[in-house]
């Protein structure tokens, strides 16, 4: 076949051809260009307009930043400095960070507590959130709420120890108690933590300098450390209680079916601020001038209330959303229903809620700043009152509020990637 | 364990909380802290330094309070409040006392049940305007929007104002101050109200007051003074005179710098009673007796007190005016120490 035609024709060419480059408009940047930002009249207008708008920005903000004002003590000084020539005053972040961060009240000297204990979160949290990380880890998350009460709060480390010592306790009366029933297993834990702490108690009482770090107590917290408090501990609370929520409501037991329901429905149909509101005022009235439960507990509660009725109604969308036939599957398996509730359902309906939950996350991280409104000094709280209305910075407004910013959108852009890295990570459908 | 001593101490209190009510001066000195109910923040009466210590007018009145019952000016717990926090504070027991630049009107007196122990500071409310809108009087101010801060008098003041004198405006409802100003520096509105000496000491902190002007109307009597609650007159009695202390130590010309010395014993019998050295004044007041000198040896007489946190010399730099001892032309008078 080969030499059919090997003496008809003069030249074989035995070689490709090589490729002749493109036309130059065709090629590289200026295809890229014409394709992308000039592919007809209207787009050409809206990228000359685009440019024109980002290059306001540049032009605005630059000389903003370069010609930025640092390590002066007060706004006028900045004035003086600046001259009109539009350079920041950052000389103010300079000054007043470690109120930013950590509040007014927060001895400086224990500084190094809170930051400690905002690195053992990392530490916490991994293998809840990396599930390829030893599972021994999981042990220290059980620890860290214990250790980080105690770095942040201070006072004697038998406190925490005692707490911890409580729950640990009532878990192995559960585990024991479990057997003859759930119910009973319930409330002989219960009643044996209770028990610990009461017994226990007595021994704080009597060495309250145990291994004590100085004391700092509650109305002191503030700064984006309270911001990271109230969301970390309402977030960690809601969920397991916007789980128990969830299935409350399609529980076939009355009680408890309406229970949840009037829980969820009248969290749902009031404003956050005013369960802030009642907690900081009117709760007030009802205890005695000299026991009134911690501020920011109370503060707590009603965030977490909010909150898992929020978490709720996602999960509930996740659980609506699963097949009827997964239900029956679990039961034509013979599981009971905290075995299909377990193994079954949740995993699956947990993971369509994931990007709910991660809504409802990141929207109450940003709600804790609702705090400021019931004067708790938290990093909105800080810089409205004290920085914005003294003396020496009254008038800075954008620098403060772009740190604020700053720090805020660093943490919600981390949960949202996380959230997506998980969401890959599940996702076992074929889309 | 917490949970169970709260709920002990729960029954308890609950039980006794129709005795405990009276007693607010034994409450103070068992706790050995005084909690004082200031602002969030008002420049020059009431803010955070860099190292987080309260400074200021009303905090100044605080710490005298503290220094003559605990004999401790640092044994005060000072609680922030807003403008709509603030009573229910008060009345819930969680401050002992409020010194947060508040009006002394009827119905804060009568109705709300407390009890307004003297004034520190007399002040009316002001108008700021661009002095590029050319208005030399708060008449002209027909159609004009207004910022005011809600949940105070100044509100109703204006609201009276201007109905009085039949012209309308909008106002522009603002929770602080400082967002207050923020709002007028950006034009939000023509005109900012307040009092007028938060007024002049914002204007010293913009980047260009020449360009604002004060109008000349002062349109309400804003008298601001320290509260307490009513039905525990011990206690009224104890932040009263310890103000007032204040304000004679000026009068009579006791200084934080010679208070010392003139405890030694002076030819004024007045001196001597207020110092403690002559009768038993502190001991009616269920003090010691030097309660009186602790009191101004913290930030000294009322015009020291006056000078280092909003006088002339101080960024803030509000002239003494209506403030001045009734000596020197002002309002300020104490009743007599005897």
């Amino acid at each position: 076949m080969s030499d059919t035609h090997a003496q008809t024709v003069a030249f074989v060419r035995h070689t490709e051809i090589p490729p002749a480059p493109p036309p130059p408009g065709q090629t590289g940047a200026v295809k890229w260009m014409r394709e992308n930002l000039f592919s007809g009249p209207f787009n050409t207008i809206m990228t000359l307009l685009g440019v024109y708008i980002v290059y306001t920005l540049v032009v605005g903000i630059f000389p903003w930043i370069a010609n930025g004002v640092w390590g002066v003590d007060n706004i006028r000084e900045c004035r003086e400095i600046t001259q009109g020539n539009g350079g920041a005053c950052f000389a103010v972040i300079e000054q007043r960070w470690q109120q930013l961060l950590f509040g007014f009240e927060y001895p400086s000297s224990e500084y190094w507590r809170p930051t400690f204990a905002f690195v053992l979160l990392f530490v916490a949290v991994a293998p809840v959130l990396f599930l390829n990380l030893p599972r021994i880890m999981l042990a220290f998350t059980g620890i860290y709420p214990f250790l980080a009460y105690f770095l942040i709060w201070g006072g004697t480390i038998l406190i925490p120890i005692t707490a911890l010592l409580g729950f640990v306790v009532g878990y192995f009366a559960f585990r024991r108690l479990e057997r003859n029933s759930f119910a009973a297993g319930l409330f002989g834990a219960v009643a044996a933590a209770l028990i610990t702490w009461w017994v226990t108690g007595f021994l704080v009482q009597a060495a309250p300098n145990f291994l004590a770090l100085p004391e700092v107590a509650s109305r002191n917290m503030g700064g984006f450390m309270l911001n990271m408090i109230l969301g970390t501990v309402c977030v960690s609370l809601s969920l397991p209680i916007g789980i128990a929520l969830a299935l409350g409501r399609q529980s076939h037991m009355p009680i408890i079916k309406w229970i949840c329901v009037i829980f969820i429905e009248f969290i749902r149909g009031v404003p956050l601020i005013t369960l802030l509101f009642v907690a900081n005022v009117v709760l007030a009235y009802f205890f005695p001038p000299e026991t009134s439960l911690d501020l920011i507990l109370r503060v707590i509660i009603m965030i977490t209330m909010f909150s898992s009725a929020y978490i709720a109604e996602v999960i509930r969308g996740g659980l609506a959303a699963l097949p009827r036939g997964q239900y029956e599957a679990a039961d034509s398996l013979g599981l009971d229903y905290a075995q299909a509730t377990r193994l079954i359902i949740m995993p699956q309906a947990l993971k369509i809620s994931i990007p709910g939950i991660v809504n409802v996350a990141v929207g109450l991280f940003k709600d804790t700043t609702l705090v400021s409104v019931i004067s708790m000094f938290d990093l909105v709280g800080m810089i409205r009152g004290p920085i914005l209305s003294s003396t020496d910075w009254a008038g800075v407004y954008w620098e403060l509020w772009a740190f604020a910013s700053v720090l805020f959108f660093v943490v919600c852009y981390g949960i949202s990637q996380y959230s997506q890295w998980l969401e890959r990570k599940l996702q076992t459908g074929h889309r | 364990m917490k949970t169970s001593v709260f709920i002990g101490a729960l029954t308890v209190a609950g039980l006794s909380a129709g005795v405990a009510a009276a007693g607010t001066l034994d409450d103070v000195k068992a706790r050995d802290m005084l909690n004082c109910g200031v602002t969030t923040g008002v420049p020059g009466f009431a803010e955070p330094d860099a190292n987080g210590e309260w400074q200021g007018f009303d905090v100044a009145v605080c710490r005298a309070v503290a220094a003559a019952v605990l004999g401790d000016s640092t044994k005060v717990q000072f609680v922030p409040t807003t403008g709509k926090t603030r009573f229910t504070a008060l009345a819930s027991g969680e401050i002992d006392m409020l010194a947060r630049n508040t009006t002394w009107t009827f119905s804060r007196d009568v109705d709300l049940k407390f009890e307004f122990i003297g004034i520190n500071y007399y002040d009316g409310q002001g108008f700021m305007v661009p002095s590029a809108l050319g208005v030399s009087s708060a008449k002209d101010l027909d159609g004009a929007t207004v910022c005011i801060q809600t949940g105070t008098t100044t509100e109703l003041n204006l609201a009276d104002f201007f109905r009085a004198n039949n012209i309308s405006y909008e106002p522009v409802p603002i929770e602080t101050g400082a967002e207050a100003v923020q709002q007028y520096l950006a034009g939000a509105c023509d005109v900012y109200t307040t009092d007028a000496s938060a007024l002049a000491a914002q204007r010293a902190n913009f980047e260009t007051p020449g360009d604002h002007v004060l109008l000349p109307e002062i349109v309400s009597k804003e008298p601001l003074g320290p509260l307490v609650r009513h039905g525990d007159n011990e206690w009224g009695d104890v932040v009263r005179w310890t103000l007032n202390a204040l304000i004679t130590a000026e009068e009579l010309g006791v200084t934080s710098e010679n208070a010392e010395e003139l405890a030694g014993g002076t030819d004024n019998p007045e001196v001597n009673r207020l110092l403690g050295t002559e009768g038993t004044l502190g001991e009616m007041l269920g003090l010691d007796a030097e309660w009186a000198k602790r009191a101004i040896m913290t930030g000294g007489n009322y015009g020291e007190i006056f000078s280092t946190n909003i006088g002339e010399e101080t960024p803030i730099g509000l002239a003494r005016g209506l403030n001045a001892q009734w000596t020197d032309g002002g309002l300020i008078y104490s009743p007599p120490f005897r």
